[in-house]
Formats: structure tokens, sequence, C-alpha cells
């Protein structure tokens, strides 16, 4: 019995009951499978994170930030006057994460493609852009680079979700894809 | 030091209990109740906050009481038992003293002191950080002290273990191999000394930091380090739970592996690539390369999902070859049929079993792949995984066991049998439903540990579609049931325990042994010797829900793929 110790003294010369060699084999195959999925993805998926990251300070990012805001800011919206950005297709798009808030807005055109770097100011936030669903850890102190391509128009919601504090519920903001 | 080599022989089971052994035995399984109590009665506050018709707790208790119930039912229950589990497979099943009972002792009192420690601290309010305690949010130092002295005192604990099979084998306790339960709860042991040392690795320096001593803790090392204790962790009871599955197929029908070769190499697979499971927790972050995702994420190619996949066939395989042995011939499932479904222990068993594989195993590996974790990371659908995982695999299986060791260890008739029979199916079916509801929310993007996905108040509040939010509500009505099913094992073990009717053994003695060695075995239920090798199945049924089993899992995966394809291309 599995409670018992094992007498036979020889039990790794026991042969494999049948069904056991099949289903290990196959389970086998099927892992491999699984492993190779992800280098294939790599190669002929959509949908990748490319990790180009750097580490930086939260003085710099942010200075990156408000230059980006000054260059392409089309308007206000909100009371705290959160601007909204239309950055040009292909440039690098700095996007704040910090308690609790998302900054700026970000204006996309649909079919065009973006650097949106993510960094945050404080402890760790999640980008999580509704209802697409991508979800994308923002830490402090690294600057992430992911090259995004809006597929359709509308308003998307970028919601927190590391839990970051007792606001962290609260942390919403917007992406207008035209 | 007189060592004390006082044993008992159970009358019921034939079972050998070292004295010192039985008493902390009996101590961890009752402090591990304890916590899973006050982690069921938190798990109301987290239930009815988030059902958002209830939405009961203001936001600062929440995050607290969602703080304190993971750590309690993730950390404190689980591992309070796999103590209590790892005595049980050494001293029992080897018939051998404990090593060390006083350095055991000095052990479970560290885990008290440390559970009380951290469970103030969440208490203060000032740590309501969640289980994963990302730094650089930061608790109470009592938080972290909490945490490493009851990592400190499972340590030891893991070392009793180790000892007391040293002991085994010096003193010729038994002859041949160690019981592959005894391998299993090895496998446990040499994990857990993994995970702890990496908890002492991240917890101690910050706690350093918490106090003033270092002066910053960087975010990403943090994550890294800590899942390999986070994780790890998890994978001590994914190898606890697996070798109390076989203990009891074993107990309950006799069984014996199909084959030691392959149960035993299954284990070993554990060793070797379960701790790679850090990275499951790291593939949406930037700063790590894809090469060290894939090859971390995948337990080296998913060697260790084979394992989990070789258990799945092998455990149920020696339950029906016990059965077919016995006469239940009829058919791929008479043996399966006519298994004693009325007796808690086997089905919380089989019901772990069956939910560990279809829910949390599947889940699991999927969300674990690198690309589909996108759409998948950090959404309540990580949590309706590992509910299926650590809850209805982990705790299902442990409380399975406890209805055998309610009779055998604190030698106590068994209360209000007709709500123990019902108690894994109540609790089963409830957390099977949290498991598929907030799978099903997550893919829709529902967060986890999050207050109010209604974000009433802000001024860019996002709204759900209205599946997610019945699928919340069904995730919650889930959970109640489950928490009904929590309570009638409280119910019946904690009543069993204290004020169950003893079970009186005329001329019963605790006997001393001969130094050195154990009394005679006692005989046991007649073991299954051997069985039809090579030539047919000997196990057909098992083999066809393994078939059922890869169909699902490879249908389930493809459909992730295909959901992943249609997200805005990312690079």
């Amino acid at each position: 019995m599995s409670i018992t110790p094992v007498t036979d003294r020889y039990w790794w010369k026991v042969p494999m009951d049948r069904e056991e060699v099949i289903w290990v084999a196959i389970a086998f195959i099927w892992c491999l499978f699984m492993f190779f999925m992800m280098p294939y993805w790599h190669v002929f998926g959509k949908q990748n994170l490319a990790h180009a990251a750097v580490r930086t300070s939260a003085g710099e990012y942010m200075k990156k930030a408000e230059e980006g805001v000054a260059k392409w800011k089309v308007r206000e919206e909100t009371e705290q006057k959160i601007p909204v950005i239309a950055p040009p297709p292909d440039s690098d798009v700095y996007l704040v994460a910090r308690l609790w808030s998302w900054w700026p807005i970000l204006e996309l055109e649909a079919g065009k493609t973006y650097k949106v770097h993510l960094m945050s100011m404080d402890w760790l936030h999640g980008f999580s852009l509704q209802p697409e669903n991508i979800n994308i850890m923002v830490h402090p102190g690294y600057d992430h680079a992911v090259t995004m391509t809006p597929t359709r128009k509308g308003e998307f919601a970028i919601i927190c979700n590391e839990y970051c504090g007792v606001n962290h519920h609260t942390m919403v903001s917007r992406i207008y894809v035209k | 030091m007189a060592t004390n080599r006082n044993f008992r022989t159970c009358p019921s089971s034939g079972l050998l209990f070292h004295e010192p052994a039985e008493k902390l035995m009996r101590w961890n399984a009752v402090v591990g109740v304890v916590c899973l109590l006050l982690g069921g009665l938190l798990a109301i506050g987290v239930v009815l906050t988030r059902w958002q018709a209830v939405h009961w707790l203001a936001p600062d208790r929440f995050y607290q009481v969602l703080t304190a119930h993971g750590i309690n039912m993730l950390v404190f229950w689980i591992i309070f038992f796999e103590m209590a589990v790892l005595y049980f497979a050494s001293s029992t099943l080897l018939r051998s003293r404990l090593a060390t009972p006083n350095l055991a002792w000095a052990g479970f009192w560290l885990m008290v002191l440390g559970a009380l420690m951290n469970n103030l601290a969440v208490l203060r309010g000032d740590s309501s950080v969640m289980f994963t305690a990302y730094a650089p949010m930061g608790a109470h130092p009592i938080f972290y002290l909490g945490l490493i002295l009851f990592a400190v005192g499972a340590l030891i604990g893991c070392f009793v273990f180790l000892g007391t099979l040293v002991v085994a084998k010096a003193e010729r306790t038994y002859e041949g191999s160690i019981p592959l339960v005894t391998f299993g709860a090895l496998t446990a042991c040499i994990i857990a000394v993994f995970t702890i040392a990496s908890g002492a690795i991240i917890l101690i320096p910050t706690f350093l930091w918490s106090v003033g001593l270092v002066p910053q803790i960087d975010s990403l090392m943090y994550k890294t380090i800590f899942w390999a204790f986070g994780h790890s962790s998890q994978q001590v009871n994914v190898a606890a739970h697996v070798a109390v599955w076989y203990a009891i197929a074993a107990i309950v029908f006799g069984a014996k592996p199909m084959s030691e070769k392959v149960s035993r190499t299954a284990f070993f697979l554990y060793i070797l690539f379960l701790q790679l499971a850090s990275a499951h927790h790291l593939l949406a972050d930037p700063g790590l390369t894809s090469y060290w995702k894939i090859f971390n994420t995948s337990y080296a190619m998913y060697l260790a999902v084979l394992a989990s996949m070789v258990h799945g066939l092998t455990v149920p395989g020696a339950i029906e070859v016990a059965q077919r042995k016995k006469g239940y011939t009829n058919g791929l499932f008479e043996w399966l049929r006519k298994a004693p479904w009325g007796n808690p222990v086997f089905s919380g068993m089989f019901i772990s079993l069956l939910g560990f594989g279809f829910l949390g195993g599947i889940s699991g590996v999927i969300m674990g792949v690198e690309q589909i974790n996108l759409i998948i990371h950090n959404t309540i659908y990580v949590p309706g995984h590992f509910h299926a995982t650590v809850v209805i695999g982990t705790t299902l299986a442990f409380m399975a066991l406890t209805y055998f060791l309610i009779p055998v260890l604190f030698r106590r008739e068994l209360a209000f049998p007709g709500i123990a029979r019902w108690q894994p199916y109540v609790f089963g079916l409830g957390m099977s439903g949290v498991a598929v509801f907030l799978m099903g929310a997550g893919t829709l993007g529902v967060p986890r540990r999050h207050w109010d996905i209604s974000f009433a108040g802000t001024a860019f509040a996002y709204e759900f579609p209205g599946a997610a939010w019945l699928m919340m509500a069904l995730g919650s009505i889930s959970g109640l049931v489950a928490i009904v099913g929590g309570g009638m094992y409280l119910l019946v073990t904690v009543y069993s325990v204290f004020l169950g009717r003893r079970i009186e053994t005329p001329g019963f003695a605790h006997v001393r042994a001969r130094d050195g060695v154990a009394p005679s075995q006692a005989p046991v239920a007649a073991a299954i010797t051997s069985h039809g090798q090579s030539a047919g199945f000997s196990a057909p049924g098992t083999f066809v829900l393994a078939m059922v089993f890869l169909v699902a899992f490879a249908l389930y995966y493809f459909v992730n793929w295909k959901y992943l394809s249609t997200v805005w291309p990312l690079s």
C-alpha cells in the first residue's frame, strides 16, 4: 500500500502498466507542444511583450511625460484638468501611474502604432485596459515601453488592477481611440 | 535526557503512534483548524463586499479583511496542518519515534507566535498590504517579523521530519523503501525548505527596511524573490495533498500505487522543477526576458505539469485496480459507481482530485502561458484559479483526512455523521462555483482585490458588462455555500474532538517499545500485492477519464489563444 514501506527491493524494475506508459507519452507530447507554443507566438503571434524596460528615476520619467503633454495637449478633462494628449503615430508616449491616478489621458488613432511607456511614481500599479482586457504590471523605477496598435475606435478604460492602497479602486482613466 | 519511547497501537487502523508525535499532530491540526475558522469568518466579509448588490464593508475594512483572509488560509491553516501531515508521514507511517520532540514544540510555538504577531499587525489597520505585501508598499514591522518567525518555526518542523527519517532508518523501524506517502511528504518537505529559504531572503531585508535599516527595496527584486516563497509554498501544498490522496486511496481501498516507479518519479519531478513557478507572477512585468519567462513559467518544458498529470492518472488508477480486485469489474466505471460516496474521507478526496485537475490544473497552466497571461494577469480569474487548487485541492483533501484522523488520532467518534457525509459535497460544490464564476468574471476583465467595480464617484467610471456583474454575484453566492460547507466541517471536527464520545478500548495502554525498535507490525487491511501487468489495461476507466481531461484541457487551451489573438497587437 501507499502507506506501508515497499518491501520489494527492486521496485524500480517492476514494469509500468500499459495505460501508464501511454498516458505519460501523451502527456509529455502535450507538454512539449504547449512549451513550443510560446516561442511560436513570439514569431507568428501579434500579442507579445518585448520587455524593453530601462531603469530610470521618477523625476526623469515625469519630465518626459510633461514634455509630451506640452507638445500634444488637445484639451483638458474633469475638474482636475487632466490633459488629453493626441500624440502622432509611432511616437513615444509616456503614461504616468501614481497614487491614485493615471496621467495624462491618451487619444490615439485606430490602426496606428504607438510606443506607450508605463512607469509608476510610487508603488506597484496594474495597467488594465478594458474591455480589451490587456493587463500589464507597472513598476516604480522601470520605464517599460509597450508598442500598442489600437484596432477599433471607441472609449477604453484603464483601471488599476494591482492593489495599491485604500483608494486603489478609484484609479481609473481613459484611452480614446479615434 | 531520556527519550520517550512510548507508543500506542490504534486498534481500529493498526497504525502506531509515538506519544510525543501524537500530541504534536493533535496540536498542529487543532491550531490549523482555528486558523481555518478565522479565515472562514473573514471570507464572509470578502464575499459580501465583492457581491456588488450587497457591498457590505467599507474600503479600508475590506482590504484589511482580505489581507487577513488570504494569510490565514493560504499560510497559517495549511502549514499548521502540513506539520501534522509531516509528523504522521514520518513517525506514524515509519513506526518510528519522532526525532527531537522538544525542538518540534519550539517550532510549533514559534509558528503560533508568528501567526499571532502577523494577525495583530493586520488587526492594527496599518498593514492591509495583502498576502503579497509588495514593496515599496509597506506594512508594520511586526507584520514581517510574524511571518519570519512563523517560517522559522515551520523550518524547524521540516528538519524534525527529516531527522525522523534518519532515526527510522538508523533504528531499522521499517524494511525496504519508505512508503510512497512518506516519499510525497519528503517531496513537500524539500520544497518547503527551498520555499522558506526564499522567504527569509526577501522578508528579512524587507523587515529591516520597515524599521529603517535598509534604505530601499527594489519592487521587481521583491516580486521575483517573494514568489519563490509565495508560489513555492503552494507547491508544498500540491506535494502534500497528492501524498494525502495516495494515503486516502490506501486507507479506504487498501490501494497500492500502480507502479512505485512512476509515482515516485513524478514526485521527483516536483522537487526538480516546481520551484520555478516564481515566473508565473512576473509574466506581465518589465525587466525580465522572454527566455527567462518561457523557461520558468513552463517549469522547464512543463515537466512538473507532466508530474501532476501522472498523479492524476495513478491515484484514481490505483483505486480502480483495488476496486476491480474486489469484484467491481463491470463496464468501465462500476468501480467508481460502487465507491463509498457516503464516506467523507473518500468523497472529499475524490472531489479534491477532480477539482484540482479540471478546474485548478487546467486554468493554472493556461494562465501560466507567457502571452495568455496578458489577458488574465491580476484579474479575478487568478483567485478563481487558486480557489480550485488550494481550496478544493489542498483544503478539501486535508478535510477528508481529518475525518479519518478523528477516530484514529483523537480517539473520538465522529459527531454528526449525517452532516459529515454531506460536507465534502456542499464545500466542493460551493468552491467549484467560486472558481468557475470568478474565472468567468476575470475573462471579462474584473480585477482582483478591488473594492468597487462600479467605480462610483470617479470621473471615468467604466461599466463592466452585465455578465461580469452576474458572475460576481453568482461567485459570491457560491462562496456563501462554500462557507456553509466550511462551517459544517468545523462543527463536525471541533465537536468531535472536544465533545465527541471517546473511543475506549479495553486494556488499551501506551506500550514502551524496545529501545530502537518499534513493536511488531499489527495486521493492517489486506494489501493488494500485485495486479495484472502489461497484458491489458488494468485501469481502463481511469484511462478514459484521463482522455476526457486531456480533451477539456486542449479545447480550453486553444479557446484562450483564440481570445488572445483578438486583442490589440502588442510588442
